[in-house]
């Protein structure tokens, strides 16, 4: 596990416009333009966030053609969701045992109350 | 992932960069929630969730000032939790220190429970002093998970070749 990188990361979609800009790059590949049209954002604005992305390894631009489509690269962050899925995991792993004693609890409680009636 | 997600119960989110909010709902009234979480006789039945690990020090002095104790063994060593009541509404509200042993610095917890229909709706909110430290604590839950895995690499290993046992070591898989 790359703590740097999960920080990197992390900082990179720290930001709303960031975060966008990848919802929408996960459903197929765009040019900076497309990318900029949904947003009130000059241009260089917008190619600001795409290089923070770009430097943080979550998306790739590729060199060949005129417009340079980004597209996102998955990698990264599949760690960082697998980096809080893992500690999730331990946390329902607890609970789910405290579910089985509280159902034993309930049941206890309404015995309880059928005697007493 | 998504799915996995949704079919399990609790969430786990990173509000801002000192914090980790955890909420998940339970079925069963808020008051036996309470119970069940600040009686030793019943945190020891579900506080330790790793096979092979058993709990070995589950001390509560529920009153505010009051210091709690939870200590699990497992194969690659001790797990010791400790801190200090700071606000105690019972069934609702708890607020305490949290420290895992041997570091100095403490997080708070804030705990809250809410009853709606029968079901309590939990949400604690964990303060980290600071990013690195908050990061640490969801890195150690994954060191947990790995432990796991290492234990059960560590058997299938030992029962191919003793010799590999080394191989296997927690260190190896924290890089």
């Amino acid at each position: 596990m790359n703590m740097e990188r999960l920080d990197a990361t992390f900082a990179a979609l720290a930001d709303p416009t960031r975060r966008a800009i990848v919802a929408r790059l996960a459903k197929g590949e765009a040019s900076v333009l497309e990318l900029a049209e949904p947003f009130d954002m000059s241009q260089p604005a917008i190619s600001k966030h795409i290089k923070v992305l770009e430097r943080a390894g979550l998306i790739a631009r590729s060199r060949d053609a005129q417009r340079r489509p980004c597209r996102l690269v998955v990698a990264p962050l599949r760690e960082a969701t697998d980096w809080l899925e893992r500690y999730r995991e331990m946390g329902e792993a607890r609970f789910q045992k405290l579910d089985n004693l509280l159902e034993e609890l309930k049941e206890k409680e309404n015995r309880h109350v059928r005697k007493t009636r | 992932m998504s799915e996995k997600r949704g079919s399990g119960k609790l969430e786990v989110t990173l509000p801002s960069d000192t914090e980790i909010l955890m909420t998940r709902v339970f079925d069963a009234p808020r008051r036996l929630v309470f119970e069940a979480m600040t009686k030793a006789e019943y945190v020891r039945r579900w506080w330790c969730c790793m096979e092979g690990h058993t709990m070995t020090v589950c001390e509560i002095d529920l009153r505010v000032g009051g210091r709690y104790r939870y200590v699990t063994v497992g194969p690659h060593g001790e797990v010791a939790f400790n801190g200090v009541y700071q606000e105690i509404v019972p069934p609702e509200r708890i607020v305490h220190s949290e420290f895992f042993e041997p570091h100095p610095d403490g997080i708070i917890v804030t705990m809250t429970l809410e009853e709606r229909d029968g079901k309590t709706y939990y949400r604690s909110l964990i303060r980290a002093i600071n990013k690195e430290q908050r990061d640490g604590i969801i890195a150690s839950g994954m060191e947990g998970g790995a432990d796991l895995a290492l234990d059960y690499l560590e058997r299938v290993a030992h029962s191919i070749d003793p010799a590999r046992r080394a191989d296997a070591s927690p260190a190896a898989a924290r890089g």
